[in-house]
């Protein structure tokens, strides 16, 4: 059974549909990235994949099940989702923000017990965030801000990872760290990804599958060979791209012709 | 808002006392200097204990001080007299400790707390560091309430000009629900501040309307009642007001992590679990509940909820399940001095406390104008 099953999702804020039917399934353990321009509805899509929003037709199943019909609990024991940025209006500290992705495995009242601060630890571990951990959060950079994001989202302990533009502002070294955990959970714990970038290489190279948005339709989905054609970029997008093969890898490579 | 290195290094050697901390220049964030401890609840009792210590240390100095000085050692005697120890009939002193100051200082405390908790709550749901308890329109809807009772001569009711207070309090934050309400069903925060603002600007209007056409009477208690007085509560008003914010503090401080993680934004917090709509919906609602009560019978004692949450979030940071029950009291604390000070500066007559809480209010509100400006 398909971990994340869209079926003829539609989806509209005022009278223009910003999802018009659309259809997938993605099992457990996948990477899946969603592209596509401005305005194509990764965002809204996001948003229905974990139940901020619920889709004025169609079903959205997580797990089997319909996400209207989860409690919120279960939903962010299930599935935890990285923001591009986080409000930083009063000061928390780093390790505080992370602590917080502890709630729904706690009660309202309750304060973090020792396995809580290990769990954290280790995703702040896992993230390289661990020498600010006693920092204030709106005082990091960027790029160390969302690595502290991230790091909230692993204490989740999630099945099921959603990422929205979440590498933009890690530099070289924390992108490529980034990514190889995320292969890495995926191989050895089983987590899904699903992950929202304008960036179609970075997409190429990490996903096992790729769903390509066009005005809210699913405009192809399949693996980056399948959907990273010349010609479906320059139908969705309007560019003209060079494709060819990562001597690396064999992935395909896309070149921006300007 | 990225900083260089070089520079928070620099601003980590300082080790200055927070509140001497902005007078040394522009540079120095105060949040730099406060180190990370984490919350638990040992840390969260052991800090209450302290505040409360500090708490009963106010009222009793706020006891022996006033008109008449009593001394400590006459305190204890005129405790053990209305114990029954002595049998001998009270004394003046007795009276006035026990039927005048002890009611008002407690008054004093509870209207701390509750104001104080209110803002702390207030500023958390709206993100906005300079929201107070009145900014849902709550201190317009009171004291037009309370104006209205007192031309009508309620006053001559028990409890009248209070329940007029209450009733104008929760109509409006009624109407500003209603004016706010967001599509899709959950309240933008934005467009509750605005329209708290909005209504708040109207009902001075008709305060000032009410003001210019009553006789002088009336003038004299409304006021009063607009600046804040703690002098009026009888024992029922009081336990009232008491029973209020307990109720209401314990319904707040079980949603102190939820508090957390909507500070975080309200679509990262229904993300992490938190059913953000009713979460949302009881926490307004308990908070006005509790100020309302409050101002209904102390009338608009301005500043306490917005300046005391900031110093305890300075201090103990922002956690909700430690600033919860710091700020409720350490308001406790911070009114009952005001009051005293009130009461004492220009004896034998009484300033209102209001006047009190703003002079020291309003230079620390455009401190952190000034502050939020930089940041």
């Amino acid at each position: 059974m398909p971990i994340l099953d869209a079926r003829n999702i539609s989806f509209r804020y005022t009278d223009r549909p910003v999802l018009d039917g659309v259809s997938f399934a993605l099992d457990a353990a996948r990477i899946l990235a969603v592209i596509g321009p401005n305005g194509s509805g990764k965002t809204t899509l996001l948003k229905m994949l974990n139940a901020t929003l619920f889709p004025d037709q169609g079903q959205m199943l997580l797990d089997g099940r319909d996400t209207r019909r989860w409690t919120r609990r279960e939903i962010a024991r299930t599935m935890a989702m990285v923001p591009q940025e986080s409000p930083a209006v009063f000061p928390f500290f780093a390790e505080e923000i992370v602590l917080m992705g502890r709630f729904p495995h706690l009660g309202s009242i309750a304060f973090e017990g020792k396995k809580d601060f290990r769990i954290v630890r280790e995703a702040m571990a896992k993230t390289d965030c661990l020498a600010y951990a006693h920092r204030r959060f709106n005082e990091l950079s960027a790029g160390e801000r969302q690595r502290v994001l991230i790091a909230r989202a692993l204490a989740q302990e999630p099945k099921v990872l959603l990422l929205d533009e979440s590498t933009v502002f890690l530099d070289l070294k924390h992108q490529a760290q980034f990514l190889s955990m995320l292969r890495e959970l995926s191989r050895v714990q089983h987590l899904t990804v699903v992950f929202v970038t304008h960036d179609v290489n970075l997409a190429a190279q990490n996903a096992d599958a790729i769903l390509l948005l066009y005005n809210g339709k699913k405009y192809a989905i399949g693996t980056s060979a399948d959907v990273l054609t010349a010609k479906n970029i320059k139908e969705v997008y309007d560019v003209d791209v060079g494709i060819d093969s990562n001597p690396h890898n064999g992935l395909p490579r896309v070149t921006l012709f300007t | 808002m990225e900083r260089d290195n070089g520079f928070c290094q620099e601003v980590k050697v300082e080790k200055l006392h927070p509140f001497v901390r902005p007078f040394r220049g522009r540079k120095i964030f105060l949040e730099d200097l406060s180190i990370y401890r984490r919350v638990t609840l040992s840390r969260v009792l052991s800090i209450s204990a302290l505040l409360f210590a500090l708490f009963a240390t106010v009222c009793l100095a706020s006891l022996c001080i006033g008109v008449v000085a009593i001394p400590a050692k006459d305190l204890l005697a005129a405790v053990a007299g209305a114990l029954g120890v002595s049998p001998s009939s009270p004394s003046e002193e007795q009276i006035i400790l026990l039927n005048v100051r002890l009611p008002r200082i407690l008054f004093a405390g509870i209207v701390g707390a509750s104001l104080s908790s209110g803002g702390v709550v207030f500023q958390a749901l709206l993100r906005n560091p300079l929201a107070d308890p009145y900014v849902l329109g709550i201190s317009g809807g009171s004291a037009l309430g309370a104006i209205i009772g007192i031309v009508l001569g309620a006053g001559a009711f028990c409890l009248g000009v209070p329940f007029l207070a209450f009733c104008g309090a929760l109509a409006t934050v009624f109407l500003v629900f209603v004016v706010a309400g967001g599509s899709r069903g959950l309240l933008l925060d934005n467009s509750l501040l605005l329209a708290g603002v909005v209504v708040n600007a109207f009902f001075s209007a008709a305060i000032l309307f009410a003001l210019s056409v009553v006789n002088s009477m009336e003038l004299h208690s409304i006021t009063f009642w607009l600046m804040g007085d703690l002098s009026g509560a009888d024992g029922k008003e009081i336990l009232l007001a008491a029973l209020c914010l307990l109720f209401g503090f314990g319904i707040l401080y079980a949603q102190a992590r939820k508090l957390n993680l909507m500070v975080q934004g309200e679509e990262t917090a229904l993300q992490m679990g938190v059913n953000v709509r009713a979460t949302k919906y009881i926490l307004l609602g308990v908070t006005s509940l509790v100020t309302a009560v409050a101002v209904s019978l102390a009338g608009i004692i301005g500043f306490v909820g917005i300046m005391v949450p900031h110093m305890m979030r300075l201090v103990f940071g922002s956690d909700h399940r430690l600033l919860l029950p710091a700020a409720a009291l350490f308001g406790a604390s911070f009114l009952v001095v005001a009051d005293t000070l009130a009461r004492t500066m220009i004896a034998p007559a009484e300033l209102p406390v209001g006047v009190i809480t703003a002079l020291c209010g309003a230079p620390y509100f455009i401190f952190l104008m000034r502050r939020k400006g930089r940041g």
